[in-house]
């Protein structure tokens, strides 16, 4: 069983560790880096809890390896808020439309929507909703998190359509 | 749901990957998004001795206009494919097909290689490269071969590929200007895989079908190439086509089975549907 030397900056912090080559990133980030903010489901791809930001990219920790972030840029949920704990805009939408309840798919919806707000191409209701296909939330009925994604994409009065 | 102990491998040129297989003897599995191949590990249903991960493979990534067609690389990001202004251009049906490949989340990470090399029977992109005539390039210690998509398709996730061989791109013919490429599938939910799928390329000169391709997917134990129904188009006017009739012959080429998800009957009477619906829709653009 290989063993890898990695280095990955998260959250804006250089972390340098050694890891078997079956480890599974989120397990990394979990265990190691002390990130519990992020969450493992299913450990296979199918609920979305796990989802975090590699390179500016939403992706699902449970489905890479540790050794391949060897060199990324990593935002877990503990990277959003400001240093002062002002939270993310995607962060307070979901507080204000109660978006959470057991909160345990959050950090994953969470990652998903900054990612998408970030991204070059504009972030519309229909995008990001597309794309909550990727997360299972047992609690809400969805119904808080359309209205954080409805408050999150609303155009500011004035703005043409 | 951890995965068995395994030696992970990240070379970096498509020489040093091939050398690892061939050494491997049949022991290892290629990485490339892992969408699909993470989750086999987690549950320990696949439990290689070495994993040869192909994302620091430069020359295996990205979209180049060759003669007579589109060279993908395997390691092309889904999201990617959904993005890219050549494609946009030379293959709208494949861009289509890839939008309705898993989620935002799981395009980002898979890749256009990783899922026609696996060869998913319920899943889009392994169809498109069927309907859409693509040839697949795979290469080995031994040498350098191109496998037509149709005849990579052995079974369930059974491919032609060899244990050493990897996929270092796919070409796409070009399809005549002015190809209408229709995609219907039907699924629970989206970003699952289809219960019952359909792609289909038209290319009508002077009013009629010069060329066409269609393949089924969810219908059977691969991608299904609807052939009896390919060869009574070809050839024919595109006005006043039999659209029930050409969708009874298509389904006739499918061997759809039961599942906890849908009966095989469901999947023959849906198939046909949306088949003759989305013909007789697309002979009002031929
Ligand atoms: S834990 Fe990663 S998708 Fe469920
Ligand atoms: S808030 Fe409990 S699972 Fe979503």
């Amino acid at each position: 069983m290989s063993e890898h030397h990695i280095a990955v900056t998260i959250n804006g912090r250089l972390h340098q560790a050694t890891v078997e080559g079956r480890q599974v990133l989120g397990d990394f980030l979990r265990v190691t880096a002390g990130l519990t903010g992020l969450h493992l489901g299913c450990e296979h791809g199918v609920c979305g809890a796990c989802t975090i930001i590699v390179d500016g990219k939403a992706v699902r920790a449970c489905l890479m390896l540790a050794a391949q972030a060897d060199g990324t840029s990593i935002t877990t949920v503990e990277g959003l808020a400001a240093p002062d704990g002002t939270l993310h805009p995607v962060q307070q939408a979901l507080r204000d439309a109660h978006g959470l309840q057991c909160g345990f798919c959050t950090p994953g919806i969470v990652m998903t929507l900054a990612a998408l707000m970030q991204a070059p191409a504009p972030a519309t209701e229909e995008t990001l909703l597309a794309a909550m296909s990727g997360h299972i939330c047992r609690c809400t009925g969805y119904q808080g998190i359309r209205r954080a994604i409805r408050a999150l994409t609303a155009r500011p009065p004035g703005e043409p359509a | 749901m951890k995965p068995a102990p395994f030696d992970y491998v990240a070379p970096t040129t498509i020489d040093a990957a091939c050398a690892l297989l061939a050494e491997a003897g049949g022991g290892a599995l290629v990485l490339a998004g892992g969408q699909t191949l993470m989750p086999l590990l987690a549950l320990r249903m696949s439990q290689p001795f070495i994993v040869v991960d192909i994302n620091r493979i430069d020359a295996l990534k990205g979209v180049t206009r060759v003669e007579g067609g589109t060279r993908i690389g395997p390691v092309t990001r889904q999201n990617d494919i959904i993005t890219d202004t050549i494609l946009a251009e030379a293959l709208p049906g494949l861009v289509t097909a890839t939008q309705h490949v898993g989620h935002h989340q799981t395009r980002d990470r898979g890749t256009v290689g990783g899922s026609i090399a696996f060869g998913e029977p319920a899943a889009e992109l392994p169809a498109a490269a069927v309907a859409l005539g693509a040839t697949i390039e795979a290469r080995s210690i031994r040498g350098t071969r191109r496998i037509a998509a149709d005849a990579l398709y052995l079974g369930p996730y059974a491919t032609a590929l060899e244990p050493d061989e990897l996929v270092t791109a796919i070409h796409f013919p070009d399809w005549p200007a002015g190809t209408i490429t229709l995609f219907r599938e039907v699924a629970r939910r989206p970003g699952d895989f289809a219960l019952v799928g359909l792609i289909g390329a038209f290319a009508v000169t002077g009013g009629r079908i010069a060329r066409v391709g269609i393949a089924w997917f969810g219908m059977g134990p691969t991608p299904i190439r609807a052939r009896q129904a390919e060869a009574a188009l070809r050839g024919q006017p595109a006005a006043g086509l039999d659209a029930r009739g050409v969708a009874a012959l298509a389904v006739a080429d499918t061997a759809p089975f039961d599942d906890h998800h849908a009966t095989a009957e469901y999947r023959r009477t849906v198939g046909e549907r949306i088949f003759s619906r989305a013909l007789a829709e697309a002979s009002v653009l031929f």
